[in-house]
């Protein structure tokens, strides 16, 4: 898609994401800002899945390692900057990563998703175990922190920072992230990406690398679900084991096949959908993951290509029988 | 001088002597066939001088240098390139992003990430001038998943070519196509080949198409070289008559 089109659908949207929040109870535009910052852990994830043609069972870790980096940074270092905690966060998730990424990326298919979700249990289980520096079960608060260098007001209410100071700021944070995977996507790198996922001998035999282009795809999709985890932290104010633990990676799969991995809007889409999904099915009913199950069979039935891939195919067809 | 040179090549598959210590060459600018019964070690050998297995023992020199422990890029980067029997393509891209690619990647520049392929004017327009030579013009837009099969071999072809190989070898360019659309994809190859002056080695199974383009050919017979020639010499040689296009052939 070119620029111009993209801008087209992009700016109006922008715009609406800006305005949100003066028009809407604080409740939903925090919601909104859990969801873009899933949103970006799931375009991270994405590179992988749906360009690269590798589903990882593990990205919790990277998402972990990002929201422990900000948690260790508050507690051992006494930080306070937002920027330093996703500067901290970048760091640590692009050593974890790399790590990782030179032992998955040999790997293809079944191995390489039992492998990544092996290492994310690892990282689980040190959280766990080392809870005199991890905190354990009871995971490590991270207090509101300066935006730009600018702290909360004596006295403002927090759900108001929430809704309004700290959301713009995860907006800005998510602009940005999208505007870079589009770039990614469309760039040469990207497309050789999508060549090794279709076709590994002939990218072979075209001289792409693949292992190294898989390592660079899987270092970048780590850092983006790394930068989604500074930014979740401060909204939830606690971090925890819980999302190192392997069904946090499967709330990441599971919002991408939601929105459709075939495209790139779809794991946005997905990432709002599911959070909302999630938000008012535990108000609903205490068996509210039989009914994510639920509907992520239904939704696997009916809408293999997820909200986005189905919304275009009914756009699709709506044109070609206006044209007739 | 020879453009590629094999010694004493050999790789063996358990008991089985697929390329069996074969001397093969190749001068600059011909096009050559490689004959034999399935088995005989035809594509065991292209496999192994394009990278895609390595030798057991013996040597590949391609332009003079030692090839034999190089990766699969580092021999594209040499010039070599291939296409293959089963085709290989980008089934989920257009036909001009298979090609495009392969501009890109010889062009080193795939390893850029913020910087749109769309931009690359020259680029497309390469990718374009390679598919209106390979007859595929009016189909760049379309996936390549949803082309014939004479199409799909083509493009396997114009993936290899827009590589500029130096040695470029057709594995099985018309297998799985009808009769009708045998001659026409060899045409378009042939041409291109030969108007660019790239080396070719073809596997085919069909005696006509051999005969037809090339200009020598080699026979293989269970791993080892049976016979070298001009396709006279090889049409008329009793031992190729046994072994390969058996006792009635005319």
């Amino acid at each position: 898609m070119s620029v111009k089109k993209t801008l087209i659908w992009a700016v109006p949207i922008a715009v609406l994401l800006l305005v949100l929040p003066q028009v809407v109870d604080p409740y939903p535009t925090i919601l909104l800002a859990y969801g873009l910052v899933m949103a970006i852990a799931v375009l991270g994830f994405n590179l992988l899945l749906g360009y690269t043609g590798l589903l990882s069972f593990g990205h919790s870790a990277y998402f972990g390692v990002g929201a422990y980096a900000v948690a260790f940074m508050v507690k051992y270092l006494h930080v306070q900057s937002m920027e330093l905690f996703v500067l901290g966060a970048i760091v640590a998730s692009i050593l974890v990563t790399a790590l990782f990424g030179y032992v998955c990326v040999r790997y293809t298919k079944i191995f390489f998703s039992i492998l990544t979700l092996a290492l994310s249990q690892v990282l689980w289980s040190l959280a766990f175990k080392f809870f005199w520096v991890t905190g354990g079960t009871d995971g490590l608060r991270v207090p509101t922190p300066k935006l730009l260098g600018v702290a909360t007001a004596e006295g403002e209410d927090k759900i108001y920072f929430l809704a309004h100071g700290y959301y713009y700021y995860v907006l800005a944070v998510f602009v940005i992230c999208v505007a870079l995977m589009w770039l990614i996507v469309h760039s040469p790198f990207g497309k050789a990406l999508q060549a090794i996922r279709d076709n590994e001998t002939r990218a072979r035999f075209i001289g792409i690398r693949i292992r190294r282009y898989r390592f660079v795809a899987f270092l970048v999709s780590g850092v983006f679900t790394g930068i989604a985890g500074a930014l979740w932290v401060p909204l939830n104010g606690l971090t925890t084991p819980d999302i190192l633990y392997w069904p946090f990676s499967g709330e990441i799969v599971f919002m991408a096949v939601l929105g459709g991995f075939r495209n790139f809007t779809g794991p946005i889409v997905g990432a709002v959908v599911f959070n909302y999904l999630k938000t008012y099915a535990v108000g609903f009913t205490v068996y509210w993951q039989a009914l994510m199950g639920v509907i992520l069979v239904v939704l696997v039935m009916t809408l293999p290509t997820g909200i986005v891939g189905s919304a275009k195919l009914v756009y699709a067809v709506a044109r070609r029988r206006l044209a007739k | 001088m020879n453009l590629l040179e094999t010694a004493k090549l050999t790789k063996y598959f358990g008991d089985t002597h697929a390329v069996d210590k074969v001397d093969f060459t190749i001068g600059e600018g011909e096009v050559l066939s490689l004959i034999g019964s399935n088995g005989a070690g035809k594509t065991s050998l292209v496999n192994l001088i394009s990278g895609l297995i390595l030798p057991d023992s013996g040597q590949i020199r391609f332009r003079g240098e030692d090839i034999t422990k190089e990766n699969v890029h580092a021999r594209i980067k040499a010039g070599i390139a291939r296409s293959f029997q089963i085709v290989n393509l980008f089934d989920e891209l257009t036909l001009l992003d298979n090609v495009a690619l392969s501009i890109f990647s010889r062009e080193g520049m795939t390893r850029r990430l913020f910087s749109l392929a769309d931009r690359q004017q020259a680029v497309w327009q390469e990718a374009h001038d390679i598919l209106r030579q390979f007859g595929l013009e009016l189909k760049a837009e379309v996936l390549a998943g949803g082309i014939s099969q004479g199409e799909r071999k083509l493009l396997d072809v114009a993936v290899a070519y827009a590589l500029k190989p130096r040695l470029l070898f057709l594995d099985e360019p018309t297998s799985g196509v009808s009769t009708r659309e045998k001659a026409p994809i060899m045409d378009v190859i042939s041409s291109i080949v030969r108007a660019q002056k790239i080396t070719a080695v073809v596997i085919e199974h069909d005696m006509d198409i051999i005969f037809k383009y090339s200009d020598r050919i080699v026979v293989m017979h269970q791993g080892e070289i049976l016979a070298s020639g001009a396709p006279e010499a090889i049409r008329n040689d009793e031992r190729v008559k046994d072994a390969v296009f058996g006792p009635t052939h005319a």
